[in-house]
């Protein structure tokens, strides 16, 4: 198979709001910037997120950027880098003006400043009471900031590459990245973009899970991509999960059909959460309600054939007022669960919604691995920002609306250190290593001649399925265990996928069996790094890790308070500390996190 | 099915990925069901629906809102079967 090569000063894999961040940056500078993208730009999953882009501006309520950092330490269960959460808090409100001054139509106060709504978790004065922090565009931010920054990229000639799938990062043998491979959907050609700096936005993987919020497109391209190129991925256990999707579909059934009476019920027609939670019930928080879910299922009493969903009942509600207060759900529920859902109840389970792990970077938005004595130690001409980088300012739980403020300054600063770099001249197109362009031609290849090998929907199937039942919500050590060596064997039938069709132009099955490549390589990291994590934090609970007065809330900080690393090569773990000196301030201690 | 038809319905099934899950599992249910009976004029009332964004598309599969064109109508009420 063969190749051609185009040159660029900085090549960005990843449209979403993180990918045209960083473009900005780039093209703003005057470099020749390329962003291959595997849909339009304004398609990418940025458009889901709805809820606002967090900074203290302080337009409706008094805040501080001290105040967003303590929410966000604590959110993390102080798993975050102090110093990359000072950063990104301390960035929020310039890149908020930036993107206002891009066109981003805010809403906005009667005196014309941008209008803040509260969001769970923001707080002021350090835990003290709730402060309005979100700056949002209705119920559509995430899509006005992405036509707002691509407006942008156009006007500053960054060039896009618009469905293209990228394949693999070009490294040479002294690990410095040179670039990515990547094939153009509409010929099947395969170019090698040889760039001096080579940045990956390109969103988060939850569709390694059965039940994900997650549109198709979040397949962990570059995730996979860093794997296989031997970097580690950090804190790949951590994930957080919604308690009500629709089974089998994934959509959300918001927290309000609870709030206005929804009852869960299991396949006794017992009202469960009155057993977990006497007072709160339905209403009790997110973990509580999904870990009573999943404990329901596991012991047998989930729902519909397989046993494996509970239900969640509003037939007992006035039917006017289901349609007026909670508009949407009524056709969520026939389109998705195939029931109408004033008459039956809709069924319901925990569901995969973000990533908190993902590439190891600095708050400059470089790739760090451990070399040496220095476990952040830069690989050179690669950065990654947003979902799947790893800053790591989520640590072990993001808090709301610090999702587009992620990719909005890291994807500024990942941008901006690149621009420094190449500025400076300390890049240059270093020569492109032949092997690493022979071995995506030779996946491709295998790819394409495989015989008698595995089908690619039942082997993603397999994944999903076993992702959802060993590591999802809730954890069990036997779970876990038996759960890694499952992966590891659909991991063999990764390997050997076939495809029937091998035509070269909109093959949408060899984009699919390239995509679960990447998936598998998140589904290993993420069940083999929960497997090894005793302790419960954040998002990671295990049942063998309860609330104890040695272990509030299952956490052991003696022995768990890092970051896990999780290489390709065997499977093996490593740690790192967690940062816990910030940038200028004093450092935000460990205490028991409780709202 | 012949090459050139598979590439445009190839093509078309990639502009159905989409920003939004809910979209995406709409249209998986249509071509899971209807791959066959795309026509070439389905297929150009398709091209014009996928160019509208995520969140007007889905207002209009999910009854929010109504259009006026007739072609979109019927086709929206296409993708609407379960």
């Amino acid at each position: 198979m063969k190749y051609t090569v185009r040159k660029f000063d900085a090549v960005i894999v990843g449209a979403g709001g993180a990918g045209l961040r960083a473009a900005i940056q780039l093209s703003e500078a005057g470099m020749k910037t390329a962003v291959l993208t595997k849909v339009f730009p304004t398609r990418s999953h940025t458009v889901a997120a709805q809820g606002g882009v967090a900074a203290s501006l302080g337009n409706s309520d008094e805040d501080h950027w001290h105040w967003h950092m303590y929410d966000t330490v604590k959110g993390s269960d102080w798993l975050g880098d102090q110093d990359a959460i000072e950063f990104m808090v301390r960035n929020a409100n310039e890149c908020v003006i930036e993107l206002e001054h891009y066109g981003m139509p805010f809403d906005r106060l009667d005196n014309g400043r941008i209008y803040q709504r509260p969001f769970g978790g923001h707080m002021s004065n350090f835990g003290e009471k709730p402060v309005r922090r979100s700056c949002a565009a209705a119920d559509r931010t995430g899509h006005a900031m992405l036509h707002a920054m691509y407006q942008r990229n156009v006007k500053v000639n960054t060039q896009f590459f618009v469905e293209w799938q990228a394949l693999d990062l070009i490294r040479d043998a002294e690990g410095e990245v040179l670039g990515v491979t990547a094939m153009d959907m509409e010929t099947g050609e395969v170019v090698a973009f040889h760039a001096k700096a080579t940045i990956f936005a390109t969103g988060g993987a939850g569709r390694i899970y059965y039940s994900s919020t997650n549109a198709f497109i979040n397949t962990g391209d570059g995730v996979g991509m860093a794997a296989r190129a031997g970097i580690p991925l950090e804190d790949m256990e951590f994930w957080q999960f919604h308690p009500t999707g629709v089974a089998g579909a994934g959509v959300l059934i918001t927290e309000g059909v609870r709030g206005e009476g929804g009852i869960l019920r299991n396949s006794l027609g017992e009202r469960f959460m009155e057993r977990y939670a006497p007072n709160a019930k339905d209403l009790a928080s997110r973990d509580i309600v999904s870990r009573a879910m999943v404990t329901e299922i596991n012991e047998g009493r989930g729902c519909g054939p397989n046993k494996d969903f509970v239900l969640l009942d509003i037939t007992h509600l006035d039917p006017e007022t289901i349609m007026k207060r909670l508009p949407g759900i009524h056709e969520i529920a026939v389109q998705f669960a195939g029931v109408d859902c004033l008459k039956e109840p809709i069924p319901v389970v925990p569901t995969c919604h973000y990533q908190m792990g993902g590439i190891p970077t600095n708050y400059l938005g470089q790739v760090v691995v451990p070399q040496g004595d220095n476990h952040s130690t830069p690989v050179p001409g690669f950065f990654a920002a947003g979902e799947c980088a790893c800053a790591s300012v989520h640590g072990a739980n993001r808090l709301g609306t610090n999702s587009l403020l992620d990719l909005l300054v890291f994807g500024k600063s990942a941008g901006e250190t690149a621009v420094n770099e190449l500025k400076a001249g300390a890049r240059t197109h270093k020569p492109l290593p032949a092997e690493a362009i022979e071995r995506t031609l030779a996946r491709l290849d295998r790819l394409n001649t495989q015989k008698d090998g595995a089908d690619v929907h039942e082997t993603r199937l397999a994944m999903q399925r076993t992702m959802q039942k060993h590591a999802g919500v809730f954890r069990f050590k036997d779970m876990l265990k038996e759960g890694v060596e499952k992966i590891l064997a659909i991991e063999q039938d990764v390997g050997r996928t076939q495809i029937n069709d091998k035509s070269m132009v909109f093959n949408t099955a060899r984009i699919e069996a390239l995509e679960l490549d990447n998936l598998i390589e998140v589904a290993k990291a993420t069940i083999v790094s929960a497997n090894a994590r005793t302790e419960s934090r954040g998002a990671h609970v295990r049942d063998d890790a309860p609330n104890t007065t040695e272990h509030p809330n299952g956490r052991d900080d003696k022995n768990w308070h890092k970051h896990t690393l999780w290489y390709r090569e065997n499977n093996r773990l490593d740690y790192k500390p967690v940062q816990m000196k910030p940038m200028t301030v004093d450092s935000i201690e460990l205490k028991t996190r409780a709202y | 099915m012949d090459t050139e038809r598979n590439a445009r319905i190839g093509k078309l099934k990639w502009h159905c990925r989409r920003a939004l899950l809910e979209l995406d599992l709409v249209f998986q249910r249509f071509w899971a069901r209807e791959q066959d009976a795309v026509d070439e004029s389905s297929e150009a009332v398709l091209t014009r629906l996928l160019e509208l964004e995520d969140h007007d598309l889905w207002a209009l599969v999910s009854n929010k809102r109504t259009t006026d064109d007739v072609e979109f109508a019927a086709m929206i009420k296409r993708l609407q079967k379960i």
